[in-house]
């Protein structure tokens, strides 16, 4: 240590500094990684359940290793690259889309100061990162030089940028109630007990959230952008390996990035759901775990929505019911309930 | 150097090198990305400023929702480069002039003595730049911000209006009407008898 600070000099704090947050977003990364591996493994086996069937089961004991043998696999395969592609576009295309999807994580509070960047900006920042992913997509879709690919990216960019907007203004009910863009206090504004969570006076911008957060994401029922029956598998038909393995990464990534937001903006984040339990990271662990128990729960059940009616529900129910409950919850600040917002 | 004297100028490089390129390159999809990459680079040096607000609402905005719709309309068209490149010669001397107002206009404003930038680097620190942006706009500003959103307003629905036509042969459902469908509009139920008596037929026949 000493022989080091010596090297460095002046310098020495600064480096302290940057070596300390390389190591908590690895801190980050890698159970992200790690959850979204077995976030493919659950829901293998809870759609699997749920259709009477037993999921992967093969390898290691209850199939548990199974996420690691498809890991492997995916690592170990070519990856093909379309004659008529545009080369460099074809690999910029993944990175671009698992970017933004792990740069949010950077502003997510994991507990009341476990968080990697405190910015006031936290919000904002969450929704220009996951507004930055649509290019993965784009870009994917337009370097395959394949119709069924580009089709596929059409869709899905026009389906993301449609639910983005009714997001947007569902995160501005969230900011008009905690007063504030940061996300800490965000979740410190709802303490004392699940009746203070944002979404019971926010109830219809909680649901339009997660909805649109599905759309979002291109999770079924609003999976178009990878309709089988129709333009095969999207915008990612002509990735294979390990190319095709990040964009499923991102896919996964972005769900849980979207429940995490979830948890954080309408459901108390760490607070314990009553007051005589502390609070505590695995309550928020809870809360995400049961969301994204949602997004399996959607797959196994509903039928894919047609494109239009996908449009249609995102511009024409979505964006007027946001902007409603917003005149709402501002007319009801000037009242004497506004303590029912705060 | 201080570090932000660093990144400050990584980012400059890339921000001309970006600018350049969109229009230099030949591929006008490689342009609207270029374009997208200086957006971005753009939105870090603001940040530099300590303008947070403003450098995330460009990616948010620039970024995330206009550069996607060019970037759509650009894929679909079928562009001919040579076409595009006819008439160059013809179109620089109004662009060259076009060009020579803007540096001159920009060299106007950055001459200006009324018009240097506060060091704001020290209060930053203090106020939320979003708070602090959103007070200004609401309260000073008030009368020019909202005419410049319904100034904006107007443009918008002129544009959906001139794109309105009504084709005759327009074979476009209407959600709505499916949505409100009731099973007694599509489907009948009949109650008749479970058998029917067969029919007589001739005696002797298909024996």
């Amino acid at each position: 240590m000493q022989f080091l600070s010596d090297v460095f000099g002046s310098h020495w704090q600064d480096v302290q500094l940057v070596a300390w947050t390389l190591i908590k977003i690895i801190a980050i990364v890698l159970p992200l990684m790690i959850s979204v591996a077995y976030l493919t493994y659950a829901e293998r086996k809870v759609i699997g359940y749920m259709q009477v069937r037993i999921g992967p089961n093969r390898v290691g004991p209850f199939g548990l290793l199974q996420p690691l043998a498809d890991g492997l696999k995916l690592l170990f395969k070519e990856i093909i690259l379309p004659t008529a592609s545009n080369k460099a576009l074809f690999f910029i295309g993944p990175v671009l889309a698992i970017a933004p999807a792990f740069a949010a994580w950077a502003v997510v509070p994991f507990d009341a100061d476990m968080v990697l960047a405190d910015i006031d900006a936290g919000l904002l920042y969450i929704l220009a990162m996951t507004s930055v992913a649509v290019y993965g997509v784009i870009i994917a879709g337009w370097a395959s030089n394949s119709k069924y690919a580009f089709l596929g990216a059409l869709r899905s960019a026009a389906q993301i940028v449609s639910y983005e907007i009714a997001m947007g203004f569902t995160l501005v009910g969230v900011l008009m109630c905690a007063n504030s863009l940061n996300l800490g206090k965000i979740v410190l504004g709802q303490e004392g007990g699940f009746w203070h969570w944002y979404f019971i006076p926010l109830f219809p911008l909680f649901i339009v959230y997660f909805i649109s957060a599905v759309a979002e994401t291109n999770r079924a029922p609003f999976d178009v952008a990878e309709g089988e029956s129709e333009i095969v598998a999207g915008f990612h038909v002509e990735y294979s390996g390990m190319a095709f393995a990040v964009f499923f990464l991102a896919e996964y990534a972005n769900m849980m990035l979207v429940s995490m937001l979830a948890a954080l903006m309408f459901l108390g984040g760490w607070l314990s759901p009553v007051p005589f339990l502390p609070d505590s990271f695995l309550w928020l662990l809870a809360k995400v775990g049961f969301l994204l128990f949602l997004f399996l729960w959607f797959r196994a059940t509903f039928p894919r929505y047609r494109y239009d009616q996908i449009m249609r529900l995102g511009w024409k129910v979505f964006i007027p019911i946001t902007l409603v409950w917003i005149i709402v919850v501002g007319g009801m600040m000037q009242t004497q309930w506004a303590y029912l917002f705060h | 150097m201080l570090f932000t004297d660093v990144v400050f100028y990584v980012l400059a490089a890339i921000l001309l090198f970006s600018g350049i390129r969109v229009i230099t390159t030949r591929n006008p999809v490689h342009a609207a990305l270029f374009l997208v990459l200086a957006f971005f680079t753009a939105a870090g040096i603001w940040l530099l400023l300590q303008a947070e607000f403003l450098a995330i609402v460009l990616i948010l905005v620039y970024v995330g929702a206009v550069m996607v719709l060019f970037l759509f309309v650009v894929m679909m068209l079928d562009i001919n480069l040579d076409k595009l490149r006819e008439g160059f010669w013809e179109y620089l001397p109004m662009a060259g002039f076009i060009g020579i107002l803007m540096a001159a206009e920009m060299a106007l404003v950055l001459a200006n003595k009324n018009l240097q930038p506060l060091d704001v680097s020290k209060d930053a620190q203090q106020f939320s730049n979003t708070a602090e942006l959103g007070r200004v706009l609401y309260t000073d500003y008030l009368l020019p911000f909202e005419l410049a959103s319904v100034v904006l307003l107007v443009a918008m629905i002129a544009a959906i209006v001139l794109t309105l036509r009504d084709r005759i042969d327009n074979k476009s459902m209407n959600p709505a009407d499916q949505v409100k469908v009731k099973r007694n509009d599509r489907l009948r139920i009949v109650s008749m008898k479970a058998e029917v008596e067969p029919l007589e037929s001739p005696e002797g026949e298909r024996k």
